[in-house]
């Protein structure tokens, strides 16, 4: 659409008085400010269907779990979610259940499901444990303890895992093909905005709890000024005397970075 | 339509302005950074259910309880043992990196065979039963010549009951050559066996001491039971005990200790002695033990009355005669003194003659087998089993001299001489060897002068090495028939050093063999079988863990529930019954100790040589049969090893004499060897010393070791001692020059 002529139009005229260059064509000009301002919004509207649209979808590839695994029906027959993902006698979190803990009941088929048999078949009666694709998978340097958030917090599982456990399918597993780990991370919403709190779990989801509890802790703190005087006096005198004191620091301390990137 | 160049700007813009209100930019950006977390090289720890597995460790002669931390059966980490009797939750910097050991690079991972010239490196890979019918092929070979003591056997270990099948296998076999490793274990035997009368390991009560007098023995730097040692002397600082070290070195047991008194290298027995006269002169001294218990006491006071006077003493050691007179006060007057000695680590065995003047120190305030003193401690090793049944082959290859002229005339209560055997293999005296084992040991890098161990390798036709790692002596040999390492197998460790009641600890498998390994006591067993009877009638066992538990019937519940068996309520002999000696009492004067202070000579003259080369041992640096893993080296500070170069410590002075200064590189010449060394300026060395760690300068194993720095043994050659035959090298006179 830019032409030569269109360039001598642009150029300052050499002499200024006399007759002039012909004055530009309105029309012409109305024509070419519209092609530019078409042409913003095409690569406004492309990039946005790119980002918005294509951009998740090439993210992701689409994985089915090994076995299709009916929570609901096994959460009828055993009671709650501790009966698999149950505690350590150490305190540490068992997870994903590994075969061992399901043999008690599936050491030959026992329904008509033919997922079961697949189970049975493949995986138990050859000693394999299942490939299981862990939804909730987070990179390795994450420290992070169920212990203290549901032995110790009293946080049910729901808050962060959903209602998987009433679900009667295991849903696709979507892989993000940049990092290897799950959507469910970083959550259904490419935007990452969420409705429930077990809509996503980065390390923002983290900190919406971990500064609410913050805040009403210093909030709710029952000592008057004074008292907090006092503390930080004992502090200083008697270093040691409070337990937050041992071996703190401004990496280590409730809330800080090395609290969970270990 | 003719697009434009505005219309394409336009374009762009747009597309940059959608793009930015797009998630796209910020997805990408934090998948990327969790992307850069993935490369396939970045170690991720497996997860899984944690356990811990008892067991204990065999890396030194301690005896430490470990219990290892498994994630999902993979061992992940050593930690020591809690309420465990040697080192109760603590342990060293060697025994936590044991993981590098069972999984690093450095392992044999199947038997075998040498296909090029020995030393080359170029083996193939043979099965268990081609390796086994192989040696058992060789040895009956040497059988039916008639010349069974031309097998010999080096053994790290002399205790317990993988070495009690391998010295039975020799024994039944026909030969008498069956030679251990030496350290400073076993000239406390002999003192205890020459002063005492007693056939027993010594066992230090230092629970019970408040005052802990060390003739140069690392305390902190390796001594012993390194653990124990640590928590004694911790327990000593806190209970305001006192620990006196007695070195020509600022080591770091000197830099801890209460107090230290630099000394002439090899002149402790002289400083022993003027201590006695001190404590005799001043009346200081037991003496109901003495006039009671003990024999040759006049003997033994007119000696050091007449020749070690302080003034006297303090000529031969360089020590101000009031120091010598305030310690031996000190020393007396407190209620439960212990002296002991033997060098750093205790790895080489001594002068007998020092020896006994410590423990006759030890006799005068009255420290033999009472709370906080120096126990004799009974020795395992009577396992119950039946001698050997010996045909005529056998009888006739037991009836030969051994080749290293222990048990005879004049080393008649010495096992094992090993520094005699090589040089006496090396210099072809007595019969030529047919063929060696080589077990749990690394003589190639340990021994004093290795060369000669080469040398009497190289006139050996048929080496076999049990090492479970590609060492100096595995590279050496003709076939390597790997041995579990010890977090794969089963063992016993009897009386670790220097601990006081009699003990075992058991070494348990933590985690399946990661090779095609075998336990030198099963491969023991399979020999005897392919040699054929009666070798196979002595080993009747269906393996070697049947053995071991058959071994030990009253211990065997303890040992596996516990991890060790302890005498708990074990009291040393009183004095009336302590002493089998001829005349039933302490002897204060036995052979040896008649002349009073008879130092060591070390090789070398002093015109060619003016320095003394001495090694010191340090926590840091494995010295013994295994070598240092990784994480161990990179622990050695810069003032010890820069790159592959080692530092020698040279005191400021000499070094201005000798016009060396920080850093500069210098040959050390001693009179078995040289070596290229820098020089590190040192105010805690003695002038005209020149000190050099002990442990570096592998040659095998990986990367991580090999190449770095100096072995201090090839510099240094083995003196034999006149009463025990042992090594009682401390040093070497050396000298240095500019490179």
């Amino acid at each position: 659409m830019s032409t030569v002529d269109e360039h001598e139009k642009d150029m300052p005229s050499e002499d200024s008085g006399g007759k002039g260059p012909p004055s530009p064509d309105p029309e012409q000009k109305n024509k070419a400010t519209a092609y530019v301002i078409f042409f913003f919004f095409v690569g406004l509207i492309a990039s946005l269907i790119v980002g918005w649209i294509i951009f998740p979808q090439l993210l992701y590839s689409q994985k089915e779990q090994p076995i299709n695994f009916n929570h609901a029906l096994h959460n009828e027959l055993v009671g709650d979610c501790a009966s698999c993902h149950y505690f350590r006698e150490d305190g540490t979190f068992s997870g994903v259940p590994d075969l061992w803990s399901c043999v008690d009941c599936h050491m030959d088929v026992q329904g008509e499901d033919p997922e079961e048999e697949k189970f049975v078949t493949e995986y138990v009666w050859q000693d394999r444990e299942v490939p299981w694709l862990v939804y909730s998978k987070q990179p390795d340097c994450v420290f992070f303890s169920h212990a203290a958030h549901v032995l110790s917090g009293g946080m049910d599982c729901v808050t962060c895992h959903g209602h998987i456990g009433e679900s009667e399918h295991s849903k696709v597993y979507e892989e993000n093909r940049i990092t290897g780990y799950s959507r469910d991370i970083w959550g259904r919403n490419i935007s990452g905005f969420k409705r429930n709190s077990w809509d996503r779990m980065k390390m923002d989801d983290c900190a919406d709890c971990h500064e609410e509890a913050r805040d009403s802790a210093t909030k709710d703190e029952p000592r008057a000024p004074v008292g907090r005087v006092i503390d930080n006096i004992i502090r200083v005198a008697f270093p040691g005397t409070y337990a937050d004191n041992k071996g703190g620091s401004v990496q280590t301390q409730r809330g800080a970075c090395f609290k969970c990137h270990k | 339509m003719k697009v434009g160049r505005r219309s394409f700007l336009s374009f762009i813009i747009g597309g940059a302005a959608g793009t930015a209100l797009s998630p796209l930019p910020w997805k990408l950006t934090d998948d990327l950074s969790i992307w850069t977390q993935m490369w396939p090289w970045t170690p991720v720890p497996k997860d899984g259910a944690v356990s811990y597995t008892g067991s204990t460790c065999t890396l030194c002669p301690a005896g430490c309880g470990i219990n290892v931390r498994m994630v999902d059966g993979r061992a992940v980490k050593i930690e020591g043992m809690e309420g465990h009797p040697i080192n109760d939750g603590g342990i060293c910097i060697l025994g936590l990196s044991g993981l590098q050991l069972l999984y690093g690079p450095t392992r044999v991972k199947g038997p075998l065979k040498r296909v090029g010239n020995r030393g080359s490196g170029r083996w193939v890979s043979i099965s268990w039963e081609e390796a086994i019918e192989e040696v058992a092929g060789k040895l009956t070979e040497i059988r039916e010549q008639g010349r069974p003591e031309a097998l010999a056997v080096f053994s790290g270990k002399r205790r317990g009951t993988v070495p009690a099948l391998v010295s039975r296998f020799t024994t039944a076999f026909g030969s008498p050559n069956f030679v251990t490793a030496a350290s400073t274990q076993d000239s406390y035997e002999l003192a205890l066996h020459r002063m005492q009368g007693v056939q027993a390991a010594a066992g230090l009560d230092l629970a019970n001491t408040d005052f802990l007098l060390s003739f140069g023995s690392g305390i902190l730097d390796g001594w012993g039971s390194p653990v124990r040692m640590f928590r004694t002397h911790s327990a000593l600082k806190d209970g305001g005990g006192k620990l006196v070290q007695i070195e020509p070195r600022l080591s770091n047991t000197a830099a801890k200790a209460d107090q230290w008194i630099a000394i002439q290298p090899g002149t402790e027995a002289a400083l022993a002695f003027g201590l006695a006269h001190v404590i005799i002169l001043e009346k200081r001294y037991r003496t109901q033990f003495v006039s009671q218990y003990g024999e040759g006491f006049e003997a033994f006071r007119q000696m050091v009355m007449t020749d070690y006077t302080p003034d006297k003493v303090a000529k031969i050691t360089g020590i101000d005669p009031k120091t010598i007179v305030t310690l031996a006060r000190e020393f007396s007057r407190s209620s439960t003194p212990l002296a002991v000695c033997g060098k750093g680590g205790g790895d080489v065995p001594g002068s007998m003659n020092e020896f006994f003047a410590v423990h006759a120190l030890n006799a005068l305030v009255g420290g033999i087998n009472r709370p906080g003193g120096i126990w004799a401690v009974p020795e395992s090793g009577d396992f119950g089993w039946p001698d050997p049944e010996m045909d005529e082959t056998a009888a006739r290859g037991m009836q030969q001299d051994r080749l290293d002229g222990a048990g005879a005339p004049p080393y008649v209560a010495m096992a094992a001489l090993p520094n005699r055997f090589f040089e006496a293999v090396a210099g072809g005296k007595g019969y030529p060897l047919e063929a060696l084992f080589v077990v749990e040991s690394n003589p190639c890098f340990t021994e004093p002068d290795p060369e000669t161990v080469k040398a009497a390798f190289s006139k050996i036709p048929f080496v076999v090495s049990f090492s479970s790692f590609m060492d100096e002596t595995a590279q050496n040999a003709d076939l390597i028939l790997p041995n579990h390492v010890y977090l794969e197998r089963y063992e016993d460790v009897p009386n670790p050093a220097g601990f006081n009641r009699p003990f075992v600890g058991l070494v348990q498998p933590v985690v399946d063999p990661q090779f095609n390994t075998r336990n030198v006591g099963d491969v023991m067993i399979a020999l005897a079988q392919g040699v054929g009877d009666p070798v196979a009638s002595a080993f009747a066992w269906d393996g070697y863990e049947a053995c071991l538990e058959e071994a030990y019937p009253d211990q065997w519940d303890s040992l596996t529930s516990e991890g060790y068996w302890m005498a708990e309520d074990f009291d040393p002999a009183p004095w009336p019954e302590a002493f089998e000696t001829a005349s039933g009492k302490f002897e204060f004067v036995p052979e040896g100790l008649q002349r009073g202070y008879v130092p060591v000579e070390i090789a070398g003259e002093k015109g060619g040589f003016p320095l003394v080369l001495t090694p010191y041992d340090s926590m840091r640096i494995s010295s013994g049969y295994v070598g240092n893993p990784p994480f161990m080296t990179k622990t050695i500070p810069a003032e010890v090893l820069k790159g592959k170069e080692l530092l020698v410590e040279l005191n400021p002075q000499t070094a201005d004499q000798l016009g060396f200064s920080e850093g500069s590189r210098a040959v050390l010449a001693t009179p078995v060897g040289t070596a290229n060394v820098r020089v590190h300026l040192y105010d805690g060395i003695m002038p005209g010393l020149v000190a050099m760690a002990r442990g570096l300068g592998h040659t095998a194993y990986d990367k991580y070791l090999a190449d770095k720095g100096t072995n201090v043994n090839r510099l240094i050659g083995p003196t034999a001692d006149p009463v025990s035959g042992l090594n009682a090298a401390w040093g070497i006179r050396a000298k240095l020059t500019r490179a």
